[in-house]
């Protein structure tokens, strides 16, 4: 079997300084965006959509495990987060705690079942888990069904930030982001993420070498649910509502389609592939359900001409692995 | 005097007879939908097990594909003025050449590649072609009336059976031992088992394999229309009736393996049963039941229940 990634190029020291050169200029991109007049709801909404494919491209890009259920941790971290700060009145930091830490615990079950199948099964187990949870979501009270959990308050984040404030919370939004993607960068470079492309690569030989490969997968879905699920809590803040449009399958199909239109297994793919989809979306919105022919146009042909994404073929021309 | 207890004991009695006749009804009822159901499911998930033995691809266009069997009906009845029984000939014919013509232009190119990119390329077509007949139609359903031959009931003794409901379980269930004989019994069936085996081999006895895949796609495609033209009349003829119904089947596979067509077929007809008693014992749990089983099933033998290790 080929493998899902461009892996030819020699990985040397210089690539780590290359990698850290570009998400300074990224960071310093984000930084001044509140300056240039760029609406900040779209940008704040990009940066949540490319967290969420980043914890994607986690699982799929190195440990080759195409989730085709993601937005279930989207979706309940969303829930809980949500659920959290209207209902019970916690403070912001507590909320996203609580939608985190639902994510993971969703991660933990739903690993436990999903990875016992590898390759094509592990995309069908994972996209009936997430349809079996919408359809608990649907008929569950506190989810309020058809209408989402609208009007959440958005407090004061430590009772200093007034999250209310549209800069002051692009800019807790972007640390929120920077620090996740971070996270998932040291992971991929750490011995775990070997060992995980490793797996990745020929699994029979890591189990051969002594690995326990289903602890590694294990993890890393969790790790990668959790994530997804941090991405979603950060998101109420923003969209100030949580509703069943994140727990959809269309959803967890856009979540594939940013991340295969950035680069799978590259480390910046996923962020710009998540802003080229949101903007996709927010300038053709207009234009109805032709949007989601598009999205199956960009499928058809990334698939059949361009799999290595947009940062992928940048990588290639440059010899660089980004 | 007479105990006025025991007067209302007697109403009762009558009344529970009444009653308990009520409630084997709806639960007889029930069960007719969940078999109706599950032949929509083995219908779905044979053309799936016999697309992923051929091509390593597990067909995500697959539901849409359902959902276009039923409109090409729809056509067929409304701008021809061709009926049902044509139409459950024409439709998969139709729809199964469209199918090839999608393998020899896209699928083919995917060839070696990881078995993902099969999953996404067909998720995309399954995107364009709900997405274009959302469209203009709309999310709402068509109507589309049983043939006349097929209309009206039949008294059983124990419950009412609407023909044509009947009619949809007896031949499914037809044409899916039909195929399951093609398969496994038929000189051709056995060329195609061995081209899943050993594509190169069967190749160097001079069996033009690709042709082989590509009528084996138009076959499981024209399954799933075939299904959809059942369906027509009964669910209506919407833009996403297969959208849902394909994760669904999805479980289903993944409950029942894809090593073996028997399987498929046995799991997909007793997951719509079950799914029709869930709906009559507790409804909330309808929705979910498949999905759940299919946790179950992978806590229990991961393998599937037929399959063998993939």
């Amino acid at each position: 079997m080929t493998a899902i990634t461009d892996d030819t190029l020699k990985v040397e020291p210089r690539t780590i300084r290359d990698e850290m050169i570009a998400f300074v200029i990224m960071a310093a991109l984000l930084a001044i965006v509140p300056l240039t007049g760029v609406y900040p709801f779209f940008v704040m909404q990009a940066l949540c959509f490319a967290l969420l494919a980043c914890a994607f491209n986690l699982l799929v890009g190195y440990g080759g495990l195409l989730s085709f259920g993601h937005a279930m941790f989207l979706g309940t971290a969303g829930y809980c987060t949500a659920h959290a700060l209207k209902v019970w009145g916690l403070t912001p930091e507590l909320g996203i705690v609580v939608g985190t830490v639902s994510a993971c615990a969703l991660g933990v079950i739903t690993g436990l079942v999903a990875i016992r199948r590898q390759g094509i099964y592990f995309s069908m187990i994972t996209l009936a888990l997430s349809q079996l949870l919408y359809f608990i979501y649907l008929q569950a009270p506190f989810t309020h069904g058809e209408d989402g959990i609208q009007g959440i308050p958005q407090g004061y984040l430590f009772g200093i930030f007034n999250l209310a404030r549209p800069t002051t919370l692009y800019y807790v939004i972007l640390v929120g982001f920077l620090l996740g993607f971070l996270l998932i960068y040291r992971t991929i470079n750490s011995p775990f993420g070997e060992v995980l492309k490793a797996i990745r690569e020929n699994e029979p030989r890591a189990i051969s070498l002594g690995y326990k490969t289903d602890h590694y997968k294990l993890l890393a879905y969790i790790l990668s649910g959790t994530l997804a699920g941090f991405a979603g809590s950060l998101k109420v803040f923003v969209a100030q509502n949580a509703s069943l449009t994140d727990v959809h399958w269309t959803m967890s199909g856009e979540i594939v389609l940013m991340t295969l239109v950035g680069g799978l297994g590259t480390v910046f793919g996923p962020v710009v592939g998540a802003f080229v989809i949101i903007a996709m979306q927010q300038y053709l919105a207009g234009f109805g359900q032709w949007v989601t022919v598009i999205q199956g146009v960009i499928f058809v042909v990334c698939v059949l001409t361009f799999r290595r994404g947009v940062i992928g073929e940048i990588a290639h021309y440059f010899r660089r692995s980004l | 005097m007479v105990d006025p207890r025991r007067l209302r004991a007697g109403g009762d009695f009558l009344k529970d007879v009444t009653e308990r006749e009520a409630v084997m009804q709806a639960l007889y009822a029930q069960l007719l939908v969940g078999l109706i159901n599950g032949s929509f499911y083995a219908l779905l998930s044979l053309g799936l097990a016999v697309i992923f033995g051929m091509l390593n691809i597990i067909n995500f266009a697959h539901g849409a594909l359902y959902m276009m069997g039923a409109f090409c009906a729809y056509f067929l009845l409304n701008v021809a003025g061709i009926g049902y029984w044509p139409a459950l000939v024409i439709a998969p014919i139709a729809v199964g050449i469209f199918g090839m013509i999608l393998e020899r232009t896209m699928l083919k190119w995917l060839t070696g590649l990881d078995h993902l990119y099969g999953l996404l390329l067909t998720f995309g077509l399954a995107l364009i072609i709900q997405g274009v007949f959302q469209n203009y139609f709309g999310s709402s359903g068509l109507p589309y009336a049983i043939p006349d031959e097929l209309k009206g009931g039949m008294n059983l003794g124990f419950m009412f059976l609407p023909v044509y409901r009947g009619w949809v379980v007896v031949f499914s269930l037809v044409i899916c031992l039909l195929t399951w004989y093609l398969i496994e019994r038929t000189r051709l069936g056995a060329n195609l088992r061995a081209a899943t085996e050993n594509p190169t081999l069967v190749r160097a006895f001079g069996i033009n394999v690709p042709r082989m895949i590509t009528l084996t796609y138009g076959l499981g495609v024209g399954l799933a229309a075939l299904a959809g033209v059942l369906s027509a009349p009964i669910n209506q003829v919407r833009p996403l009736m297969g959208a849902d119904l394909i994760i669904v089947v999805f479980a289903v596979v993944v409950i029942g393996g894809m090593g073996s067509i028997m399987g498929s077929i046995i799991t997909g007809f007793s997951l719509g049963v079950i799914e029709g008693l869930t709906k009559y014992f507790y409804p909330e749990a309808s929705n979910t039941v498949v999905f759940v089983l299919m946790v179950l099933v992978l806590l229990v033998k991961p393998t599937g229940l037929t399959g063998r290790a993939a």
